[in-house]
């Protein structure tokens, strides 16, 4: 499968996706927009906390063509942060007191300056997560040390696996992914990732392999743990339940299979006024492979950038300007803010 | 304008109405159903299963819309899920069977 961007589809235009987005609430408000429960919970408009993660998108480029994959990475995708980009970032990084740095992506390990960038942030003694799709560890013998590599970083290996179950990782993320993502995690479990008291934290990541909201985090990671160790000897630390937003190639899958509006009004009867508290957005800093500044990786898809008057641009980057600003928000932030709540750390409200 | 069916899915998201001529017995069944799926003994998605197969053995389209979409959210795959029906199937297909052996009887009974 190739990437929106590389099909010309009508969907790689993020003003086009924001359309679909915003045309119910056009058509008679049957959507209630986001903004008015925003309102109505007191939040409006939605104000930064304390600055604890910048996130880094390293890059577009990826070995794998998610069907869910709201940044529409694949290997047809060229953009790539530098290492100059990449120097700014670490000169904004040393100036806060920010504890936690995750490199996302695409596959962030595909960007040719990530083993560096990974290097300097550990000099300055932050926690580094990384997002690592699990393939690209067995994808080609340059990544084969990767684990050892993580390992000696105090890396965060943050790791998406969509199931237990071949056949729905392979739904979601293309086939044989299931496969190689359980040589992968042995790899990882092999240098200690996972193994209660080694100090080397292996979180896995759980989005839905359709059009339905996630369960009980706690249940699933029960779940996930049983079977892995039974079946295929795995271990990890924690299961994070992500809740799939409706945007760019998940959103794409709504459109085509139907089930768009009956997602989108799930995920507004599910609205959760202490979700809508905790979002992430409101704690991290996402910044694009250009260097461009975003409340979180969702709007930096939807090419939403900070609002102004904050800086736009990571080399005019002040954590006072940024933290005076207000969050973009759109439809789509119904997706981090149903039910349990959903971020890059999981679910954001305790069962 | 005839409907094509009795059933309509979008009268699931209109089962909490119920309550609306008679609240105190309705309630007390959404209390007690809310009770029922909470993790137990049997674990939510053991729950979810159960009822997706009951909701085959009595034949409810709007429990099976309901209990497709919770058993999914609840981690089950495709493979729980179809086996679960065919427990279904082999307790309504064993129910029926096992009443042969009345009509055995009553064939003895009344054959030479």
């Amino acid at each position: 499968m190739k990437s929106l961007h590389a099909r010309h589809d009508p969907l790689a235009d993020t003003g086009f996706q924001l359309r679909v987005l915003t045309q119910a609430e056009a058509e008679g408000a049957r959507l209630v927009p986001f903004a008015q429960r925003l309102r109505e919970s007191g939040l409006l408009p939605l104000r930064p906390t304390t600055l604890q993660t910048m996130q880094l998108n390293v890059g577009k480029m990826c070995n794998q063509t998610c069907r869910h994959c709201h940044v529409d990475a694949g290997p047809d995708r060229t953009e790539i942060m530098t290492r100059q980009t990449m120097q700014l970032c670490l000169d904004a990084l040393a100036r806060t007191d920010i504890e936690v740095v995750d490199l996302t992506g695409g596959a962030p390990e595909m960007n040719p300056d990530f083993r560096w960038l990974v290097e300097q942030i550990s000099a300055l003694g932050r926690q580094i997560i990384v997002r690592c799709n699990l393939t690209i560890i067995v994808a080609n013998p340059k990544y084969h040390d990767l684990p050892e590599f993580f390992a000696r970083h105090g890396v965060r290996v943050v790791s998406s696996l969509p199931h237990f179950s071949a056949a729905r990782t392979d739904a979601q993320r293309g086939e044989g992914v299931f496969e190689r993502s359980i040589r992968a995690l042995r790899m990882l479990n092999a240098v200690g990732y996972g193994v209660e008291g080694s100090g080397r934290m292996l979180d896995l990541v759980y989005n839905p392999s359709g059009a339905f909201m996630p369960g009980s985090q706690a249940a699933l990671e029960r779940d996930f743990k049983q079977r892995l160790a039974r079946e295929h000897g795995i271990v990890f630390n924690s299961l994070l339940t992500i809740t799939n937003l409706p945007i760019s190639r998940f959103l794409e899958y709504l459109l085509e299979s139907g089930n768009y509006e009956s997602y989108m009004q799930k995920l507004v009867d599910a609205y959760n006024p202490v979700a809508a508290a905790n979002v992430m957005c409101r704690s991290t800093l996402s910044i694009g492979w250009d260097g461009q500044l975003y409340d979180c990786d969702f709007n930096q898809q939807l090419d939403l950038p900070v609002a102004a008057p904050a800086p736009q641009h990571i080399r005019d980057f002040s954590e006072a300007a940024l933290s005076a600003r207000a969050i973009v928000i759109g439809q789509h932030c119904y997706g981090c803010t149903a039910g349990a709540g959903s971020s890059c750390g999981g679910a954001t409200v305790n069962e | 304008m005839e409907k094509a069916t009795y059933y309509n899915p979008a009268d699931l998201a209109k089962f909490g109405n119920i309550t609306e001529w008679q609240s105190e017995m309705g309630n007390k069944f959404f209390a007690y159903y809310a009770e029922v799926f909470k993790d137990g003994a049997l674990t939510e998605r053991e729950k979810s299963l159960i009822a997706l197969a009951v909701a085959h053995a009595v034949q409810c389209p709007y429990c099976i819309d309901a209990y497709t979409t919770d058993s999914l959210q609840k981690g089950a795959d495709e493979a729980q899920m179809m086996e679960a029906v065919h427990v279904a199937a082999a307790i309504k297909g064993g129910a029926a069977l096992v009443h042969g052996v009345q009509m055995m009887n009553k064939a003895k009974e009344l054959a030479m």
